[in-house]
């Protein structure tokens, strides 16, 4: 991956929703590019088109108008079937709610993205162990979902998100059903994995959050108001209000 | 997402449910285990109307009284004997379609052989009835042409006779037994034929009516109680039947538009025909076992959109972690056909114990075959597929947006 290629790119973007006959624009006009190994923090208070926004970064929905690019390649073109291949190799989900399956213990929601993969069993639950490890949730990988404290479902949601090594992490409010301190655990976690690379975008409505992303992106109404950039990480703020 | 993997899912998820599982495929149980245990049972008493077909022998008519008028009073069939060995004679001699033909009297008796005895059928009759039943002997000879005509003091056993009375290293042939106090060498063995017809001693027709029957009043020298007759050919059946009709009716001198004395009947067809009826009443009863099925089938599809509309989330998770939709629909799919599957080798186990125990119990004949039980778990597999496609279908075809936002 190149500079001059970005890993995903909005142009000129609109999401129209038709209910009961009424148009709504959740997100209007918004273009941005996002490089390999950013970390963006998406902004904006409720309703301003956020979670749109992420579900078509997260080939969950296409625009009306416009288009996605995912490593040049327009998604809207792609096939149903090819953009859900995409989601299990290429996007990693985190979710404010964490979305575990709580029929499933940790080790077997951390694996699920690889049953689409196509990956066999002995195969998928050794790399879950290695990525529990990574999240420091090994010693948990046999409790189910309904065992594990808020900050340790959203651990291993993380892992889940990585596993396949996707080219983005999309991460919804990750930290927005977690105390302050977990929280802040939570996001740590993310700036570790950014440090190494990782290519992450958070949406948030929360400020204190934003300051620790190098760049922040923020809505209003469906609109991009501002994109700004920060030479260096801020110091990380232990608490935030 | 391979099928193997389909089926470990579905296999979990089954699993943390068992008992809805369980009641979920009740209905294919039951429907599986009827369609087994009705086949059993169907088939068995087929199996048992072929051997009692196989039994008589190809081709065979047999002639019995019919009724008879005396001074304008009509008797019930058989109640006079109205055949003689002067009719098996001319029936040999004057048709020839037929190949053999001979005529039996019949009744029960206890034989005796030292300190064992045993109560059977004594058949009197002549060589040509064994040649008209295809019947071989397993051992000795048959009557002598002496023996027919002077009434000799000689037998032939049916296995079963031979069993009860002799033990089993011993050698019936040469032995004596007693039938009412009437002492007869053994001559033949016969072969095996059948369970219902191996319970019987034969004697010469001459030797019956002399030492045994011969009291009776209703029977005069000549008389017979059947005659059998073996038909040349599979073609022939209806115009021998026609002939000896005639020749019976000259010989017994009965008017035009007066009623037989005597019947002609083709046992094997008659046979046949309920047979027909057997195979009519067991695919009745499928039919019936059927509509279980297809209640099972319904039962399961409701389960499934139940299921389906309880793990709307779980179905939004997968799709975002890159289930496609397919691969949800196989998901399902694969569930709905667990249940069927396993309904049906449930069902299968039952059928075969039911059909088991009816068999035990009623003494019936039952044959569990292969073919019942494919065919019951294709029932089943096509169950599953049919009413668990549009739960599956109906999953698959959720937003992964709205999905993942329900509660």
């Amino acid at each position: 991956m190149t500079d001059s290629s970005p890993l995903i790119s909005l142009r000129s973007v609109s999401r129209t929703y038709r209910t009961d006959g009424i148009a709504v624009t959740a997100v209007r006009n918004v273009s941005f590019d996002i490089a390999q190994g950013e970390i963006v923090a998406v902004m904006g208070p409720s309703g301003s088109g956020k979670s749109t926004l992420m579900n078509m970064i997260g080939l969950l929905d296409l625009p009306s108008e416009g288009a996605v690019h995912l490593e040049g390649a327009n998604v809207a073109e792609l096939t149903e079937d090819r953009r859900s291949s995409l989601r299990a190799r290429s996007i990693g989900f985190v979710f404010q709610s964490y979305n575990l399956l709580a029929r499933h213990n940790a080790i077997e929601n951390v694996a699920l993205p690889l049953v689409y993969c196509g990956v066999a069993r002995k195969a998928r639950l050794a790399r879950a162990e290695a990525c529990l490890q990574s999240v420091g949730m090994l010693h948990r990988a046999h409790h189910f979902p309904r065992q594990l404290s808020g900050g340790e479902q959203q651990r291993v949601a993380i892992a889940r998100a990585l596993i396949a090594s996707p080219l983005i992490v999309l991460a919804d409010e990750p930290t927005g059903a977690l105390d302050s301190r977990t929280g802040a655990e939570i996001l740590a976690l993310f700036a570790a994995l950014n440090r190494t690379g990782q290519t992450i975008v958070m949406i948030t409505h929360d400020p204190g959050i934003a300051t620790q992303c190098r760049r922040t992106i923020r809505l209003h109404d469906g609109e991009l108001v501002s994109d700004e950039r920060v030479a260096e990480l801020l110091p990380r703020r232990s608490a935030v209000s | 997402m391979t099928m193997l993997q389909g089926f470990q899912i579905a296999l979990h998820a089954l699993r943390l449910n068992p008992l809805r599982s369980f009641l979920t495929m009740l209905g294919i149980v039951i429907g599986v285990a009827s369609i087994v245990t009705v086949f059993a049972i169907g088939s068995g008493a087929q199996l048992r109307l072929q051997e009692q077909i196989r039994s008589i022998g190809a081709n065979v008519l047999m002639i019995t009284p019919g009724a008879v008028y005396q001074g304008g009073v009509r008797l019930k069939d058989g109640s006079k004997l109205t055949m003689t060995e002067g009719d098996v004679q001319a029936i040999l001699e004057q048709i020839p379609e037929i190949q053999a033909a001979a005529g039996s009297l019949a009744g029960t008796a206890q034989v005796i052989h030292e300190g064992k005895n045993w109560n059977t059928t004594i058949n009197g009759t002549t060589t040509g009835h064994f040649m008209v039943r295809d019947w071989q002997l397993a051992s000795g000879r048959y009557f002598s042409g002496a023996e027919e005509s002077g009434a000799g003091k000689v037998v032939i056993l049916g296995s079963t006779v031979a069993r009860e009375l002799f033990a089993a290293g011993d050698d019936p042939i040469g032995a004596q037994i007693r039938i009412m106090k009437v002492p007869l060498e053994v001559v033949g063995v016969l072969d095996r034929k059948g369970p219902a017809q191996d319970d019987v001693a034969f004697v010469p027709l001459s030797t019956a009516k002399l030492r045994f029957l011969g009291s009776a009043s209703n029977i005069n020298r000549d008389s017979v109680a059947y005659i059998i007759a073996k038909v040349a050919a599979d073609g022939q059946m209806a115009g021998a039947r026609a002939e000896i009709e005639g020749l019976l009716r000259q010989r017994h001198r009965i008017p035009a538009g007066q009623e037989d004395d005597f019947k002609v009947q083709d046992p094997a067809a008659a046979m046949e025909a309920q047979q027909g009826a057997i195979r009519t009443v067991a695919l009745l009863l499928v039919a019936i076992a059927s509509v279980s099925l297809l209640v099972g089938g319904i039962s399961i599809m409701n389960v499934m959109i139940v299921s389906v509309t309880e793990r709307t989330r779980e179905i939004g998770i997968r799709r975002a972690l890159g289930g496609r939709m397919r691969d949800i629909r196989l998901q399902f799919l694969c569930e709905a056909l667990v249940l069927c599957l396993l309904g049906g080798a449930i069902g299968v186990a039952g059928g075969i114990t039911l059909s088991m125990t009816v068999a035990r119990m009623a003494g019936w004949v039952t044959s569990i075959d292969s073919e019942a039980i494919g065919l019951a778990l294709a029932f089943s597999i096509v169950t599953g597929l049919i009413f668990g496609f549009y739960p599956a279908h109906k999953a698959s075809r959720l937003s992964p947006i709205e999905a993942l936002k329900t509660e």
